[in-house]
Order: structure tokens, then C-alpha cells, then sequence
């Protein structure tokens, strides 16, 4: 297949995952909308989840971010380094939802619920359809989003309640940070806007800022080119390289837009019927005939030609190595 | 509207049709009419004087059902040719309304003069009736509308700001106010500070003393309150809040031995000037300051102290309001599920929503009972909920001055409706204008909420900004769903 065992190591996301999906299943009822699925997610690295309609793509995105609980699996999100097998037994065995070390951290997703996920583990997520507080203005949105730190700073609102020294210099703090993300995203000349006046594509950018503003490792995006167009597109590609480059924050994005994915990803997922189908670069995903096949639709027949052809190949490169 | 169009496009060169359609719109208006008022008017039950004794007998008012029907048919025929009718172009109503201008460019004046003028208001009411004891029952309805003012404001925290729809607000109230007459008349307490600091000193602090204590005990029974309808939302919040504030009146009833029953609890210490009694011996205020004795003294301080107590409520919402509790639950009201995905722990957001509101209504309680002196559980029924709801739905979910002025509108309008003497010059001396109080006041209700549906003050002020503060209009902030 696409990874042979020689330049696996030389894959960031088998060297050092910081996130590493195990078996994870998600049934609804009878539904399986995620069958036994195992991948991981390189630190530093941009990686796409791409499937077809109804692939389960969002459901994994649900259970990553604590939305869903896993009917089954695990799911560590390690902090500063991978854990060794022995962290990563021990802090399943204890049955705590996270061994918190100096130097390091594991987080088992799967044991945590949402809000601890985003404030805790420090993944952040948008959403397929936009959620932004739109009655707020868009510099409120990104105040919001440093909820955690601020409250500690305003002593639980005792200091702020009462306009107490430190306060003030952490609110200040969070305005600059909230401005340095305008900045970034480029909205800055309409901070004081409410977010639900902004254009769509303007949406989908400030969601991105709220999420980073919450400083995430882990940056979660749920289709954040769909609806924008292509020079919006691009744009969208410039600022998920910056937040990787700049804030060393991983990338996890569910999308469609193939330009999006195949430009800017370091590492494809191709989940169909909640099964992962591919796993690799993206040239190798590109040319995965199981990709193809699921992509663009092909009749049983066909199918069963394919899984027969694929068979063949990896039977000679499985004799060849 | 769609509809509209169309009968326009059909009906424009015609106009036979739209008279024809007005007319046949108006004929079953009236048939509505009669058939609605026909039977609840048009009979009237009568005593008939058989000589031996009167027995029940019926009247007909047909020319009274006429002329109610005749009403509604020619006022409908008149809206449909005038308002209504489909050839009228319709006036296309962007940006801001005629009200919302006014309201921006009078803003900055508004909060000055409406707090000048409610510190000003007894000296103001005294030298209108030429003198205090004439001014009583301005000052009591003063007094009235303030603790109003602050319930709504109370109660703005958790409807207004975060989104929930507590319909037990009463509940709080009563706490606030059983915790202040259980405690000031109880034989043990009482005993415990005679023994301690002298024979008068809890009778003449004991407002002071539990008047924070009856607003944390309050806060402790919003979080009580919280804890099981976490979950819970909308309707089924509405309903559960419901029952929260029927069920501590009923313990109130039935719980004898410990609040008194439905008899009440009376006697309570009366309010003093931070331990100085308003009585008449020397060591009473007016002696210590010099003045003439007057009873009037202890209402205008009452009124002070529940000007006081509003204005530490809406200080304290305005500094919460910029603090990350008080985005949080904006935030909550906007999007729950965003919260949560920013880690906000939203569990603790409606926690303290449920609890700071339920702590300025158990405020207000205190003040209820020494005011009155006696309370009772007829004084926190479901009524008084759902009139600070309505004062927080009409003045504008969230803001603080809309709240403010729905409160004196109801409550001073309720007040003001109980005087309408002079409509017995119109309508004959048998005519009792204080029946018509509800339906006026009903009236009045209903057309506000068809002008001005999100309350008399629909903009919300952001919490903060960069360059200018720009009003987020009413149609982008949600309204929570629970």
C-alpha cells in the first residue's frame, strides 16, 4: 500500500502522534457510524479527515471533541510528547482521565466531557454550520473564548467585582490577544460589529480565531471552506500554514474541497460507511483505487474488481518486501 | 405578504374586487362577532320581582349585540380599504425605528435624569401634596415600583442575560423575605443577641443583620433550584421553575408549626436607621437628629433603602455584565454547544445565573417583609412571577433601563388605573372604572408587544470594544432556550 515499512518512521504522525485514535466505534441503536477506526494525528502536522456523505466524519470529530461519547476505543491526546505504551497502559488501567506529568501529559479523550476537552486537553473546535455568538460583538466572541483564564484572573469575579489590580492588566492581556487574532484573520476594522452582521466567509474566520484564541494544541475544523470561494479558499489555506507555523498547533479538518485538502494537508484519513479505507500522504491517497472507487461511485461489480485488483497488488508487494 | 402580492397584482385594475373582498372580510368579521358576543352579551340574567320574592330571569340586549357587531364589521370594512388593503404600497421599514433614534440620541441623558429624579422623588412627592403625610401613598407607590425595578433586574440575570426561563421567581422573594421573619421573631435568636449585646439590640438590627443573610440563603435555594433543571429546557424549564415557586408557597402553608401557616408571621421588627428606631421617644430618630416627630420619616428612608438595594442590583449586573460570568452567560443564551466547545463549564454558568439572580430577589424579600411588617403566603403567589416576567419581557430582555421603565409603567400604570374617577363623567355615576383596570391594562400589554416585540429597549450594549460601542440590534441576539 501506500507506507511501506522503510519510510514509516519517517512519518510524523507514527513518530510523534498527539493524538492517537484506537478502535474507536460509535453506534447509534443498530447504526455503526464508526467501525472499529484507528488512525493518528502527527504533531505539527495538518491532517484531513475526507470521506463521502455520511462517512462518519463528523460523528469521529463528536468523539474527539467530547460532543459523543465512544460507544468503544480510546482516543490519548498527548501533550509536549508522545506517551510510551507503559504511560499510556498505566493511565487506562487507573481509570483516571489523565496522567498529568512535568514534562508531559496523556488525556483520554473519551473519558472526559466536552467542556474539559476544550479547556483541559486544550482541543479546540467550528462547526459544520457556523455557531458564533450572534448577538455578541465579534471582539466579545474572542472574550468568550478566553472564559477559563479570565475567570481565574478575576478571582471568580471577587477581584473583578470589586476592580481589584490584576484584573485589569489580565483583561487587557485578553483584548490584545483577542486583537492579534483579528488582526490575523482580518477583521479587525469590524471588532466592533456584531458577528451576526459579518459576510459568511468572515464567519467561518473569526470561528478559527475564537477557537485559537482559546489556545488550543489541537485545532479541530469542521469543513472550514465550505460555502467560501476561491479566493477565500486560498486565503483559509495562508491562515490554517500561519497557526501551524507560528502556534505549532496541530490540525485535524473534515473537508470536501479537494483543492483545500490536497494543498495544504501533510496526512489524508479516507473514512467510508465509518471505516477507514486510506491512510497516507496525499499522493498516495490520491491514487488509492479504494479512494477512487468510494469517491466517485462505482457499481458492485466494479467494487468487487477493484478489492480484487487491490488484492493482487498488495499480494506482489507483500511478496516484493 | 406573499399572499398580499399576489391579491394586489389580481385585484390592482379592478377595484370592484378589492371592495367586494373588503366587504365579504368585514360581513364575517361580524358573523365572528355576533356569534362570540351573541350569547355572552346578549343575555343578561336579571332579577324578575314576581311580588312573592325575585327569581333569576333572563333580559335580551339585542340593539347592544347590534351595535357591537356594527362596530366591528364597519371598523374591519375601514381597515381593509385603508391599513389593509392590497393596493396600499406597503412602507419598507429599515435600520433603526422613529423610538429606537430617540432612544440613541436621548441615551446618555436618560440614566442621569431617571436616577436625579428617583432620589428627588419624596422631596419632590412632599412638596406636590404639601406635605409628608399627604405624600404617603406616592411615596408607597414609589416604594412599590422600586422593589419592582429590582425584582425585574433580579430576574433580568437569569431571563435577560442568560437565557433561561425561570417562571419560580416568586419563590426566591419568599425565601428571602420567611428568612428575614423566621429569623427576626424567633425566641431563640432573639435570645442569643439579648443575652449578648443588650436587651434592644436585635430588635433594632436585626434588619441589617439579615438582610445579607436572606440574600445568600436565597443564592442557596436559586443553586437548589439549579441543580435539578440543569438539563432541562425551554417549556419543560418553564414548567419546572413553575412548580419551584408553587412548591415553597405551599410548604409556606403547610409547613404550621415552623412559618406560621397560612396566618402568616406579623410583628416583625420594623426597619430602623442602622440601629437607631424610627419611634417617637428620645432615644428614636427624630430626637437624635433634631427633628420633629413625624411616622413619615421611616417610609422615606424605606424608600431609600429599596432605592439603595435597586441601585447596588444594577451596579452589580453592569460590573458582571464585563466580567467573564457575565459573558459567559450571554454566551450561554447565544449558543449553548458553543460554550461548551470553549471550555466553559456550563453547568456552573446557569448555576450562577440561577444563583446571583435568586440572591437580588431574596434582597428584595427582606425588604418586602420589613416593609410590611407580615408576611404571608399569599403575598408570593404565581401572580407576582409572572408580572416580574412580564416587566422583564416588556422592558427588554437584558437591558437594565428598559427593565426600569416597564416597571414603573406596570406597576405605576396599575396604580394610576385604580384612579380613573373621572370616566363616571362619562359613562354615568353606576360605571366603576377600577373593573376596567385589567382590560385596559391587558390592552395596553398586547399592543406593545405588536409595535415593539422585543420589549420597549431591543438593543443590546456590547460588553466591550475597540473604537466606538455600536448597539447590537434585537434581531441577532437569541432569546435562550432554556
Amino acid at each position: 500500500m501506500a507506507t511501506s515499512p522503510l519510510s514509516a518512521a519517517t512519518h510524523r504522525w507514527e513518530a510523534d502522534p498527539i493524538l492517537t485514535v484506537e478502535h474507536l466505534f460509535m453506534r447509534f441503536g443498530g447504526l455503526v457510524a464508526v467501525n472499529d477506526l484507528s488512525f493518528n494525528v502527527g504533531r505539527g502536522d495538518i491532517t484531513a479527515l475526507i470521506g463521502p456523505n455520511g462517512a462518519g466524519k463528523t460523528t469521529v470529530f463528536n468523539c474527539i471533541t467530547g460532543f459523543y461519547k465512544p460507544s468503544e476505543g480510546r482516543l490519548a491526546l498527548a501533550h509536549n510528547r508522545a506517551p510510551t505504551p507503559d504511560e499510556l497502559a498505566t493511565v487506562t488501567a487507573i481509570g483516571e482521565r489523565a496522567l498529568v506529568g512535568t514534562d508531559a501529559a496523556v488525556y483520554l479523550l473519551e473519558r472526559m466531557p466536552d467542556y474539559r476537552v476544550s479547556g483541559e486537553a486544550k482541543v479546540a473546535r467550528t462547526f459544520q454550520n457556523i455557531r458564533l455568538f450572534t448577538g455578541m460583538t465579534v471582539l466579545e466572541n474572542l472574550m468568550v473564548a478566553q472564559h477559563n483564564a479570565l475567570m481565574t484572573a478575576s478571582g471568580f469575579s471577587l477581584k473583578g467585582l470589586f476592580g481589584l489590580p490584576g484584573w485589569n492588566s489580565a483583561a487587557r492581556a485578553a483584548t490584545e490577544k483577542a486583537k492579534f487574532w483579528l488582526e490575523k484573520v482580518e477583521l479587525l476594522d469590524r471588532a466592533d460589529d456584531p458577528a451576526g452582521d459579518l459576510p459568511y466567509g468572515a464567519q467561518r474566520r473569526l470561528e478559527i480565531a475564537r477557537a485559537m484564541c482559546s489556545d488550543p494544541i489541537l485545532l479541530c475544523l469542521d469543513e472550514p471552506a465550505a460555502g467560501l470561494n476561491p479566493r477565500e479558499s486560498l486565503e483559509l489555506n495562508t491562515l490554517l500554514r500561519m497557526i501551524r507555523a507560528e502556534h505549532g498547533t496541530s490540525i485535524l479538518l473534515i473537508e470536501h474541497d479537494m483543492s483545500v485538502v490536497m494543498e495544504i494537508s501533510d496526512h489524508v484519513v479516507v473514512l467510508d460507511y465509518g471505516t477507514k479505507i486510506a491512510d497516507g500522504t496525499p499522493e498516495a491517497v490520491r491514487n488509492d483505487p479504494r479512494v477512487i472507487a468510494a469517491y466517485l461511485g462505482v457499481d458492485e461489480d466494479a467494487v468487487e474488481e477493484v478489492e480484487a485488483e487491490i488484492d493482487e497488488i498488495e499480494a506482489q508487494s507483500g511478496a516484493t518486501s | 405578504m406573499a399572499t398580499g402580492i399576489a391579491d394586489s397584482a389580481a385585484g390592482a385594475p379592478a377595484g370592484q374586487n378589492v371592495l367586494g373582498d373588503a366587504l365579504k372580510d368585514a360581513f364575517f368579521a361580524g358573523l365572528i362577532t355576533l356569534g362570540l358576543i351573541g350569547p355572552l352579551v346578549g343575555f343578561q340574567t336579571v332579577a324578575i320581582d314576581t311580588g312573592a320574592g325575585s327569581v333569576l330571569g333572563l333580559a335580551y340586549r339585542p340593539v347592544t349585540v347590534a351595535i357591537m357587531v356594527g362596530i366591528v364589521f364597519i371598523g374591519r370594512l375601514i381597515l381593509n380599504l385603508t391599513i389593509w388593503s392590497p393596493n396600499r404600497v406597503a412602507k419598507t421599514r429599515s435600520g433603526p425605528t422613529v423610538f429606537d433614534r430617540i432612544g440613541t440620541a436621548a441615551g446618555p441623558a436618560v440614566k442621569p435624569l431617571l436616577l436625579a429624579f428617583a432620589i428627588g422623588f419624596p422631596f419632590l412627592a412632599t412638596l406636590m401634596m404639601g406635605g409628608m403625610t399627604q405624600a404617603r401613598y406616592l411615596l408607597d407607590v414609589g416604594i412599590l415600583i422600586l422593589t419592582y425595578v429590582m425584582l425585574g433586574w433580579g430576574l433580568n440575570i437569569v431571563v435577560g442575560l442568560a437565557g433561561l426561563l425561570d417562571l419560580g421567581y416568586v419563590a426566591f422573594y419568599a425565601v428571602g423575605a420567611y428568612t428575614y421573619a423566621l429569623l427576626a421573631t424567633s425566641e431563640p435568636v432573639t435570645h442569643f443577641f439579648g443575652g449578648l449585646l443588650g436587651e434592644t439590640f436585635w430588635a433594632n438590627w436585626a434588619f441589617w443583620i439579615c438582610l445579607p443573610v436572606a440574600g445568600l440563603f436565597a443564592g442557596l435555594w436559586g443553586m437548589i433550584l439549579g441543580f435539578p433543571v440543569l438539563r432541562l429546557r425551554g417549556d419543560y424549564l418553564a414548567i419546572v421553575t413553575l412548580a419551584f415557586g408553587e412548591i415553597i408557597r405551599l410548604v409556606l402553608i403547610n409547613w404550621v408549626d415552623f412559618t406560621g401557616g397560612g396566618a402568616g408571621i406579623a410583628s416583625i421588627p420594623r426597619a430602623t436607621f442602622f440601629g437607631i428606631p424610627f419611634t417617637a421617644g428620645e432615644d428614636g430618630f427624630a430626637a437624635r437628629f433634631g427633628l420633629e416627630f413625624s411616622p413619615m420619616h421611616r417610609i422615606i428612608f424605606l424608600y431609600f433603602v429599596i432605592l439603595a438595594l435597586a441601585l447596588i442590583t444594577a451596579f452589580a449586573t453592569v460590573r458582571l455584565r464585563k466580567l467573564p460570568v457575565g459573558r459567559a452567560w450571554e454566551a450561554l443564551r447565544e449558543d449553548e454547544i458553543a460554550c461548551r466547545s470553549l471550555g466553559i463549564n456550563t453547568t456552573n454558568v446557569k448555576l450562577s445565573a440561577f444563583a446571583t439572580g435568586a440572591m437580588f430577589g431574596g434582597f428584595a424579600g427582606c425588604f418586602f417583609a420589613v416593609r410590611a411588617g407580615f408576611v404571608s403566603p399569599e403575598s408570593f403567589t404565581f401572580d407576582i412571577s409572572a408580572m416580574i416576567l412580564a416587566i422583564v419581557v416588556l422592558g427588554g430582555m437584558g437591558s437594565q433601563i428598559g427593565v426600569a421603565v416597564a416597571a414603573a409603567v406596570m406597576m405605576g400604570g396599575m396604580e394610576a388605573l385604580r384612579n380613573l374617577d373621572f370616566l363616571k363623567q362619562v359613562f354615568g355615576q353606576d360605571f366603576d372604572p377600577a373593573l376596567y383596570r385589567m382590560l385596559i391594562f391587558g390592552f395596553a400589554m398586547v399592543s406593545i408587544m405588536v409595535w415593539k416585540p422585543r420589549g420597549l429597549v431591543s438593543t443590546r450594549e456590547p460588553t466591550i470594544f475597540l473604537k466606538e460601542r455600536k448597539a447590537v440590534s434585537g434581531d441577532l441576539v437569541k432569546e435562550g432556550h432554556g
